[in-house]
């Protein structure tokens, strides 16, 4: 069954990759225009993703994308607005390097960044130049996702992050994602990182997108990770934007031996859609992944996660457990993947979908997914989807805690798990402070 | 008087469980409950605490001159009522010292006082924690989880310490307890017993009531108490079993 996508957008395309081609003639290699070209071709072949195709079959994009949305990020805001709103974004005691974009593009001058000797930290435009880009741009690998094409066609701007071998950076590095537009924004935002051979790592990501701007954005990010041999790389996504926000972000990590990834996503916002795509390969031995989620979805709410992560080298390692919790008329999507390939001996991969639904209206569509092609391997997956338990409720009423209390209690002590894996308290005590507050405001709606 | 039971009645679905009961409690005394399994014992103290699963069908229950059918759960905790679980339940995640700071805070707000520093929290801690023989380690475990049969009683005791009220339900305190836990437990009861508070003690054996001595002792049949008594009652149903009462009251009791 195909279903096509209908938008002003698709007739819309055509024009705008033209002109940002022509635009790019003279500042871009060709290699990476020929990309562009070839991406946006199988975009074009492929069109939005289709509802109920196999990748998108809970979850229907077309309404995100009926906005006359404009392309251009270019846009110039006041130093003093932003500061105010970097303010707002940067959680309670966290002891952090800065470092901000804003419509996708590093500002250097409004950053505060780690020293250079262990941080090189530059826009993309900038990257390309210096010829730093190409190596682990768009990196070849079987499958790219349909927004991932669309990206590498029309991205405009983004953040190259290198953390120089064998750094150890002091301090996380907090990236805040500023937007600043008055008519809906289609924005294409790319960033890459490698953090080199021994070095390590924390980056945190936090996506701002005012009210005040009063217009939709739809965010159409890519980030491109490699961590280097015994590197070691922390990776948190603070999910927490506004209604008006529509969130496509694509994770692709490339791992090389004895290497460490692990990615912290969390999603307490309330934006009206958001699908993460975390796609990891392993290209060595010895590696370690560990992918940690909580989502907390209320009123109309679409959360949709999916991970995937390949197994290709013998004697590695991949722990995953999402948990969501689920209100109102909120439908959370998770499926995650793990293939083990035929090389893959000795693998442990393990992974865990836990689901709390506290309202008869929402869903939750779970799909764990384990193809081995390998024969001495340990792997298993789960899911499971429950409420909150009536005896545990009434055993914290019998103590005097009243119902709202006991009820984030129990949320708190489901998220426990995931939230016990934070290494930076002041982000623990953030991620626990919003929780508290979203589930405060469903329960006095 | 503290509580006045007058002709409760209640079910489950449909199954009549509470026939009419009628009980009255005054501050100071503790009333010992007993009777064969299935006779409603556990379900009135449900009834009292508040379990949504009962529906009242008939009668009243004032607890301090206050109706309190009519309040929440939380609320009958706030004014003074306690029950000790059978079933303590066991909530992965919370961990015990923040359950019970949660609880205090809330009746400390109740009674209009401000919460703890956590300073003053932890010499309170302290203080009942050494009252009840609890052991320290359990304190930053998650709430009840992997604890022993004893070690669960144990901690309802240390609530019980904590949140002082006004009257205590034990409900089969005592099952699933070995000798030496069920005297820690009683001592820990007996250590609390005051002129101001009162204690409703469910119990299928007699041996709890070796070790706190009730003032009287009610046998419930059939969602009905029908005979009450001093402590002498409880040895009395200990010699002879529940098997004379049934056959006692099938004669009474309408042929169905």
């Amino acid at each position: 069954m195909t279903n096509t996508l209908t938008s002003p957008i698709i007739a819309q395309l055509p024009g705008v990759f033209e002109q940002h081609l022509s635009d790019r003639k003279q500042a871009e290699p060709a290699s990476l225009l020929t990309q562009r070209d070839e991406a946006f071709k199988t975009f074009m072949l492929k069109g939005f993703p289709a509802y109920r195709t196999e990748e998108w079959k809970y979850t229907n994009v077309a309404p995100f994308l009926q906005e006359a949305f404009s392309f251009d990020t270019t846009t110039t805001v006041a130093n003093t607005t932003v500061e105010e709103l970097l303010k707002a974004a940067i959680p309670a005691g966290l002891d952090a390097y800065t470092l901000v974009c804003v419509n996708g593009k590093f500002q250097k001058e409004l950053s505060q960044v780690p020293a250079e000797a262990d941080v090189q930290i530059t826009t993309v435009s900038a990257a390309i130049e210096a010829g730093a880009y190409a190596p682990h741009f768009n990196t070849e690998y079987d499958y790219k996702h349909t927004f991932e094409d669309l990206n590498t066609a029309l991205f405009e701007e983004g953040m190259m992050i290198v953390v120089k071998k064998g750094a150890s950076v002091d301090k996380p590095m907090h990236i805040i994602h500023l937007y600043h537009h008055s008519s809906p924004l289609f924005a294409q935002t790319r960033q890459l990182w490698v953090v080199e051979e021994g070095a390590q790592a924390q980056i945190i990501e936090t996506l701002v997108d005012p009210a005040s701007n009063n217009a939709v954005l739809f965010n159409n990010n890519v980030t491109e990770i490699v961590t280097e041999a015994t590197a070691n790389l922390q990776h948190y996504q603070l999910q927490t934007a506004l209604h008006h926000v529509r969130i496509v972000h694509q994770t692709r990590v490339h791992q090389h031996e004895d290497s460490v990834y692990s990615h912290f996503a969390f999603i307490m916002s309330s934006a009206a859609f958001t699908r993460n795509n975390i796609d990891i390969v392993h290209v060595g031995e010895h590696i370690e992944t560990n992918l940690y989620g909580f989502y907390l979805a209320s009123e109309q709410q679409l959360i949709d996660n999916h991970t995937a992560v390949h197994h290709a080298k013998p004697n590695c390692n991949s722990n995953e457990l999402y948990k969501g919790v689920l209100l109102d008329k909120a439908v959370g999507v998770f499926n995650g993947k793990i293939f083990v390939h035929q090389d893959a001996q000795k693998t442990n991969a393990f992974q865990q979908n836990n689901n709390m639904i506290l309202s008869e209206g929402a869903m939750v569509y779970t799909k764990p997914q384990l193809e081995i092609y390998a024969d001495d391997v340990k792997c298993s997956h789960g899911t499971t989807i429950g409420q909150v338990s009536e005896e545990a409720l009434f055993y914290l009423k019998s103590r005097g805690i009243g119902e709202a209390a006991a009820r984030n209690m129990l949320v708190h002590a489901f998220a426990y798990d995931v939230t016990a894996q934070i290494t930076v308290p002041a982000i623990r005590k953030y991620i626990e402070q919003i929780a508290d507050e979203y589930l405060d405001t469903f329960a006095n709606n | 008087m503290m509580l006045n039971i007058n002709d409760l009645q209640a079910r489950v679905e449909e199954k009549a469980i509470l026939k009419g009961i009628n009980l009255q409690i005054n501050p100071g005394e503790v009333h010992a409950i007993m009777g064969p399994n299935g006779s409603g014992k556990s379900s009135l103290a449900s009834v009292l605490a508040g379990r949504e699963s009962y529906e009242v069908t008939g009668g009243s229950v004032t607890f301090d001159g206050k109706d309190l059918l009519d309040m929440s759960p939380e609320v009958r905790a706030r004014e003074g009522l306690f029950l000790a679980f059978q079933y303590p339940v066991e909530i992965p995640g919370v961990s015990n010292m923040q359950f019970l700071k949660a609880a205090v805070t809330e009746h400390r707000a109740h009674k209009g006082l401000p919460p703890f520093t956590p300073k003053e929290f932890l010499a309170f801690v302290k203080e009942k924690q050494q009252l009840v023989q609890f052991d320290s380690q359990l304190m930053n475990r998650s709430l009840n989880e992997g604890f022993s049969g004893g070690e669960k009683k144990r901690n309802e005791i240390l609530q019980l310490a904590m949140l002082e009220p006004k009257l205590s339900i034990l409900d089969e305190t005592d099952s699933g307890l070995d000798i030496d836990a069920l005297r820690i437990v009683s001592e820990g009861v007996n250590k609390l017993r005051s002129k101001d508070n009162a204690f409703l003690i469910i119990t299928h054996y007699q041996r709890l009531l070796d070790y706190i001595v009730p003032d009287f002792v009610h046998v419930l049949y059939n969602g009905r108490i029908v005979r009450s008594g001093t402590r002498e009652l409880a040895l009395e149903l200990e010699e002879k079993g529940y098997d004379w009462l049934k056959e006692e009251m099938h004669l009474q009791e309408p042929v169905q």
